[in-house]
């Protein structure tokens, strides 16, 4: 079992993000977090899901989601050299002892300070999912008053762009261009 | 053209060759119903109940691969869809249904019979489309047709509010050819993996083919058959791959699974290749999956990628529709011997054929087996479908009901729906109205969804319904028997006289309670013009083998046991009629201590109408303890 994070291109249609969450929660997979968005396509949104499961259980999540009618495209990205990154909103207690420290860890973790009133601080932390993490740990022992965090989005590193246009389907690397064998190669792999 | 919304409905399914649909009106959907009647080229069936017109949307489908349509008005009407569109989905049934929505004004504002039927319905559909605009109508049921039936095929719902069946639009058919940029329903596996698959069945020295469903879908009965004669490979069918592979044909073991054959569960532990077509690995044909054929390479060829791993891991994966894969794959097939290999299985079933009840001599009672082994024999000459319920009947179906042709078997196999089978019959009639269609179903599930006998009495139609009548719910007093110490908690039914309830829909009923008059039962039903009821008045406590427990490995079963205490002593529990119910309902909630429903009163007039028992003295104490050999 470990994260992995999911890009699933789908048409910008009412009750499309209903009919993944639906899926996740029918098919008993964990979401760890799941973020939508539009893209540089009109009518193209993209979802960014990360999912607890196994290698073979994300290889299902990925069929499973391709069986879905306006889910144009899936890419794990988890074994890619891939960008991922989530913003934080942080607002913590403190005192005229404490604000100092606190400021300092805002420093050290690059956040900015959004917000500051005479016993919080608002702070804004973006980067990966675990360094927001990392940050909720040292600024607990202050006192968090609110915190939300966005979830993960993610890219793949690189100039190569997984959103061909046309078509957005998958092109798989290995398989020869433009060839309707290209489709299952991803599942073959998973054998 | 300028036509309203209702009117773009029939025209859409009259361009897709609709020529039959099922369904029940109500307000929602009136507009619609309004403008059928300028539609005569469509039959409209009314139903008595929803579910009916979804089961029989069903088995339209599954009787002529075509695509089956049913229509309900909103919420309620909508709502009682939901079994038979989950019944459909989990067997890949391809049906539309189409539903009445409120106005889209009032959508979200919990009107009168409003309900999100998308929403209810959309773990249950292949895809689903909620139309607001009567000009997306049309594209709207062309995509829902085309999703149906391509691929994996499966139940679409369209669901259309009132307001825009009423308002105009213009229709042109040609402008709304689906547009699914997302939709992929023609994968196709990589040339390297057919060389993989064919190493492993080249090479096996145990294979054992396992045909499902996806053979009848796509039609490749003779290339299954190809493959099984080329390379001499045994082949075991599931519930639904039954009529895949002629039950006639030398290499077909029989049934898999938890009902399955016990030679043919033994070949597949034993075997070193499983080649799997067109099926699904069930928990009902692996049992415990850690077990589950250990020594076997597996190839799974399937038309759904996410079937692939899913529940047991497979060595190759060969996606895509199953003849084009059969025609990739046979041509580098090698011809093979494997005479050990036969010789092995045909010593396991040697050792299966004495405990089966189909050879044992007439009693002078009735045994479900015996009906349905029965009916296969007096009229295998004719042109049958059978449609079975869910339950005792329908595993006995399966084993004792031999198929040769493909459709021929119409079941709820993955749901396992009961009040199935006769509302799916009437359809199947309506796809095939010049074969014989028999409804096998017990008397539990017939009681769900007798109503469509009225359906059936209206339109005139022909099916011939064999109520196995054991007054229980069977199947479950079985594992209550095996599982649950014989606490047979609410499984005691009754029901109505079938005889009289035929006759007050205008039917004909029969009953039968001896094997001798299973002939002329047989034949007078089939002479008779118009639905038939027939009554077989079955031993009561009367159980499947053998039978692998749920999780338990496959080649654990629970076997007939050898001297089958039931069918040496005849009988055990006296028929009662219907006016006497209350007191069978009554006595069975404390049975007596040899576990049959028997009023005291009864018994010394029950024991003079039962044959001599072999060993009367023995008889009681044996029932008693009838404890399980297993294999």
């Amino acid at each position: 079992m470990s994260k992995h994070t999911l890009i699933a291109y789908v048409e910008d249609v009412p009750g499309v993000l209903n009919r993944v969450a639906s899926l996740f929660r029918r098919r008993n997979f964990n979401i760890d977090s799941l973020t939508v968005g539009r893209t540089e396509h009109a009518g193209v949104s993209r979802l960014t899901v990360v999912v607890e499961t196994s290698e073979a259980g994300a290889r299902i999540v990925e069929a499973s989601l391709y069986k879905l009618v306006n889910v144009l495209r899936v890419d794990d990205l988890t074994r890619k050299p891939s960008l991922v990154r989530e913003l934080g909103l942080v607002k913590v207690l403190v005192s005229p002892q404490t604000r100092s420290q606190v400021l300092q860890l805002v420093d050290v973790f690059r956040a900015r300070v959004v917000d500051v009133d005479e016993k919080s601080i608002s702070i804004e932390v973006t980067g990966t999912p675990e360094k927001i993490a990392k940050f909720e740990l040292v600024a607990r022992p202050y006192g968090i008053l609110e915190m939300v965090r966005t979830g993960a989005v993610a890219m793949t590193r690189g100039h190569e762009s997984v959103t061909s246009n046309p078509p957005l389907v998958r092109a798989e690397l290995n398989a020869p261009a433009a060839d309707h064998h290209a489709d299952t190669s991803g599942l073959a792999m998973s054998v | 053209m300028k036509l309203t919304g209702a009117e773009i409905i029939w025209e859409c399914l009259i361009r897709e060759g609709v020529d039959v649909v099922f369904g029940y009106p109500g307000g929602a959907i009136l507009p619609a119903y309004d403008a059928m009647t300028k539609y005569p080229q469509i039959h409209h069936v009314l139903v008595r109940h929803e579910q009916g017109a979804t089961h029989m949307a069903d088995g339209y489908a599954r009787a002529s691969g075509k695509v089956g349509v049913a229509i309900a008005t909103s919420g309620p009407g909508a709502t009682n869809m939901v079994t038979g569109i989950a019944t459909a989905m989990m067997d890949s049934s391809p049906i539309v249904c189409i539903t009445g929505q409120v106005g889209s004004k009032a959508i979200g504002t919990d009107a009168f019979q409003e309900t999100d039927v998308t929403g209810v319905t959309l773990p249950v559909t292949k895809h689903n489309y909620l139309v607001t605009r009567p000009g997306d109508i049309a594209r709207a049921i062309r995509e829902a047709f085309y999703i149906a039936k391509s691929g994996r095929p499966g139940p679409v719902l369209v669901d259309i509010t009132k307001d825009a069946q009423q308002m105009t639009a213009e229709f042109d058919w040609e402008a709304a050819a689906p547009s699914l940029p997302g939709y992929r329903p023609n994968l196709r596996a990589m040339p390297s993996e057919y060389q993989r698959a064919l190493e492993l069945i080249n090479s096996a020295q145990r294979p054992v083919i396992l045909a499902g469903q996806g053979i009848i879908k796509a039609g490749a009965t003779a290339q299954v058959v190809e493959l099984a004669e080329t390379s001499r490979t045994p082949i075991a069918v599931t519930l639904l791959g039954i009529g895949g592979v002629p039950a006639s044909n030398e290499f077909n073991l029989g049934m898999m699974g938890m009902h399955g054959e016990a030679w043919v569960n033994q070949a597949i532990q034993q075997a070193d290749l499983l080649i799997a077509l067109g099926m699904r690995f069930d928990d009902r044909v692996t049992g415990n999956l850690k077990t589950y054929a250990p020594h076997a390479k597996k190839i799974h060829v399937e038309i759904d990628p996410s079937e692939v791993n899913k529940n047991v891991h497979v060595d190759v994966a060969l996606i895509g529709d199953l003849a084009d894969v059969l025609g990739e794959l046979l041509p580098g097939v090698k011809k093979a011997d494997r005479s050990p290999w036969w010789a092995t299985i045909n010593e396991m079933k040697g050792d299966s054929a004495v405990r089966d009840i189909q050879s044992l001599p007439d009693s002078g009672h009735l045994y479900a087996a015996h009906v349905i082994n029965d009916l296969w024999r007096f009229t295998r000459e004719r042109d049958t479908i059978v449609v079975t319920d869910v339950g005792q009947h329908q595993m006995w179906e399966a084993q004792y009901f031999h198929h040769d042709k493909p459709r021929s078997l119409i079941t709820s196999g993955g749901l396992g729906t009961m009040g199935f089978a006769l509302p799916a019959a009437i359809g199947a009639k309506f796809a095939c109205p010049d074969k014989d269609v028999w409804v096998v179903v017990g008397d539990g599930g017939f009681q769900m969804t007798m109503p469509e006998l009225a359906t059936a009495a209206q339109e005139k139609i022909k099916v011939n319904v064999a109520i196995i009548n054991n007054q229980y719910l069977g199947m479950v007093r079985q594992w209550q028997e095996f599982f649950y110490d014989k606490r047979y908690a609410a499984t005691p039914i009754t029901g109505p006289d079938f005889v009289k309830l035929a006759e007050a829909f205008g039917l004909k009923g029969v009953r039968v309670q001896k094997r001798t008059e299973m002939k002329s039962t047989v034949s007078e039903t089939l002479g008779h013009d118009g639905t038939v009821v027939i009554d077989f008045r079955v031993e009561k406590e009367d159980t499947v083998f053998p039978m692998v427990p749920a999780g338990a490995d496959l080649d654990k079963m629970i076997r007939r046991p050898k001297q089958d205490v039931m069918l040496e002593s005849g009988n055990d529990t006296e028929w009662q009629m219907p006016s006497a119910a209350p007191a069978i309902a009554k006595a069975d909630v404390k049975p007596h201590s040899n576990g049959h429903a028997k009023p005291a009163a009864k018994s010394a007039k029950a024991a003079k109408a039962a044959p001599k028992p072999a060993a009367p003295a023995k008889r009681g104490k044996v029932a008693g303890k009838r404890s399980l050999r297993r294999a």
